[in-house]
């Protein structure tokens, strides 16, 4: 599905800030696998999130999606095959537009010179109704009046109304209250279900990590120190996972964000 | 009588012929988020093309000429802040130097007369002519015109095309996500725009029959005074009611401006006071809320700003009335001041109610 091999970045090299973001990183994602990303902070998490989206080209090293290298292929060529939901909920639509807009923008419904259709109204409706937010009713709203979570939630069905090869979720609940981020998890493990996607998530809370998805990998330093899945992966626990990390780095899982629970 | 129908009907034209431009600076300004400040250069871009073809004798190809000549300056602009990555303000200042030259070359002189060339107004004119419109051809082209750009406009910012330019203006990241590219986005809408700057210059050519290197000075700043106006009266609400509302605003521009004619104010000081419009305007919302703050800071010592400032607009509208019935040489300049601090006052005024109802509601 997604293979990454010895892919490299070294971002202001030769200068005082110089930071290895990602190390020879390599990681061969299975169709279907849902992996949960952790890893304290500046790990790289992040950043090889961007380096599969083609926010940045590598150093080195090469990536490949479903067979096609996609090294050096632009941001916007690659987002039709991959789905990217962030931290901040206003960063995945636009506010001075109405719901409706937004999703005839992300379903890419008609040519160019097509306009919202009554079936592509029927067909949105249905899909905000499954979000069971109220938000099928408010459909001619500008986006920017919607709540964080609204908001986080309507990004989600963007980017998944045309089922894309791969999810890249980056804490994209972390800035939720935490009744709304339980809410939006939901959402995203049912909807990943029903479209079978293969998903990545970076999260912060390590619970999550190991009750989500059928993976899960730890990183530091811009590599990977640590992959499970299986069986070995259902006996872990929180604690497990702290003491590993502290193994294997030397030091102790620092994130600022990290909930424990 | 001091406005005639005549003065007020020829505004109007004017008006509508400009909206134009700001129907562009609509769509580059407050759809796709870019200052495009080539507006000037590309207006008379359009005007000087379409005089050349149109003393050739066709006023209909001169209009689709000066909309191609809008079109090439438009991608040059996007081709310079996309894929240059040159800062928009900066690529539209360069364009628009450069279009200075071009506009000479293409005119061969500083000023070109089409007194004896056919125009689409002269040819309305014929249409009409012994009908009960007759008087009015003018108006019937400029708003022939007018409602066809709106319309394109209206019917164009609908189309995914015209979403995705929207959004372009809204959120980049969302464009990029959606698997469309930005750059694409900002070339077509710059072509569009300047593609309707440039009609609205070919227009005002053929209206005024006269082409002038200078004409397109500060027309940005006109522009821009036109679309605040009418966003400000007619709110950012859905597409074709901002459209409806730029129009308006022009319309509305050209009448002051009429009327600020008719008080024998210079034509010179034209462009200042729309200079003055669109700085007021823009920056509004912070003096606003800069005002608000130091009123609730000074309020804890029992002093009201906002007291203080009714007293002074007050006495200065008092001051400037008396000025004018006693000078003779600067009268419009005074009741214009006395005007501008009346507007202040009531400005201070209603901030002030809304202050205290707050603080009462809050309370």
């Amino acid at each position: 599905m997604l293979v990454l091999d010895n892919v490299s970045k070294t971002f202001n090299p030769g200068t005082v800030n110089s930071k290895t973001a990602l190390d020879r990183l390599s990681l061969h994602v299975l169709p279907g696998d849902f992996i949960t990303i952790i890893g304290s902070n500046g790990a790289g998490k992040s950043t090889l999130f961007n380096a599969v989206c083609g926010e940045f080209y590598p150093d080195s090293g090469t990536i490949t999606l479903d067979g096609r290298d996609i090294t050096w292929l632009p941001m916007h060529k690659r987002a039709a095959a991959i789905g990217h939901l962030f931290q901040d909920p206003m960063r995945g639509t636009a506010p001075g537009m109405t719901i409706e807009e937004n999703l005839a923008l992300a379903s890419g419904r008609g040519g160019w010179f097509g306009t919202i259709s009554r079936q592509d109204r029927e067909f949105f409706r249905e899909r905000l109704a499954e979000l069971d937010m109220g938000l099928e009713d408010r459909m001619k709203q500008p986006v920017g009046l919607l709540s964080g979570g609204q908001r986080q939630a309507l990004t989600l069905l963007m980017a998944t109304v045309n089922p894309p090869k791969l999810l890249l979720l980056d804490e994209h609940t972390a800035a939720l209250d935490p009744a709304t981020a339980e809410k939006v998890t939901e959402l995203t493990e049912r909807i990943v279900k029903e479209s079978c996607l293969t998903c990545l998530m970076v999260t912060h809370n390590m619970q999550a990590a190991l009750d989500m998805g059928s993976r899960t990998i730890m990183m530091d330093a811009g590599r990977i120190i640590y992959d499970t899945s299986g069986e070995e992966r259902k006996r872990l626990t929180v604690s497990d996972l702290m003491d590993l990390f502290r193994a294997r780095t030397g030091a102790a899982l620092d994130n600022d964000r990290m909930l424990l629970r | 009588m001091f406005i005639s129908w005549g003065i007020i009907q020829s505004a109007v034209e004017l008006g509508l012929i400009y909206s134009m431009v700001a129907l562009a600076l609509f769509l580059s300004y407050s759809m796709l988020n870019v200052c495009d400040l080539s507006t000037d250069g590309c207006y008379t871009l359009g005007c000087s093309v379409g005089s050349m073809v149109a003393l050739t004798g066709h006023p209909v190809l001169a209009l689709l000429a000066a909309i191609g000549s809008g079109i090439c300056s438009g991608f040059v602009t996007a081709f310079l802040q996309t894929r240059m990555k040159i800062e928009s303000l900066l690529a539209g200042i360069i364009v628009n130097t450069g279009l200075y030259t071009i506009n000479i070359m293409i005119l061969g002189k500083a000023t070109v007369s089409l007194n004896d060339a056919p125009t689409v107004f002269t040819w309305m004119k014929k249409v009409l002519a012994g009908t009960p419109l007759a008087d009015c051809y003018k108006l019937v082209v400029a708003l022939c015109f007018v409602i066809l750009t709106v319309l394109f406009l209206v019917l164009f910012l609908r189309t995914r095309l015209g979403l995705s330019i929207r959004a372009t203006g809204n959120n980049k990241d969302m464009v990029r996500s959606s698997s469309l590219n930005p750059t694409t986005m900002i070339t077509i809408g710059l072509c569009c725009s300047n593609a309707i700057t440039a009609l609205g210059g070919c227009l005002i050519g053929e209206y005024n029959k006269t082409c002038d290197i200078n004409m397109g000075t500060g027309m940005v700043t006109i522009a821009l005074a036109s679309l605040i106006i009418g966003e400000t009266i007619f709110g950012k609400k859905t597409v074709p009611w901002r459209a409806v509302g730029v129009v308006i605003g022009a319309v509305i521009y050209r009448i002051v401006v009429a009327v600020a004619l008719r008080l024998n104010m210079p034509a010179t000081a034209l462009k200042l006071v729309s200079a003055v419009i669109v700085a007021v305007a823009i920056s509004y919302p912070t003096v606003v809320r800069a005002l608000a703050l130091q009123n609730r800071r000074l309020s804890t010592r029992g002093i009201s700003l906002y007291r203080i400032l009714q007293a002074a607009f007050a006495a200065l509208t008092v001051l400037f009335i008396l000025l004018s019935v006693f000078t003779s040489g600067s009268r419009p300049l005074m009741i214009l001041l006395a005007l501008l601090c009346a507007v202040f006052l009531i400005l201070m005024i209603t901030a002030d109610r809304k202050e205290r109802r707050d603080a009462h509601a809050g309370a």
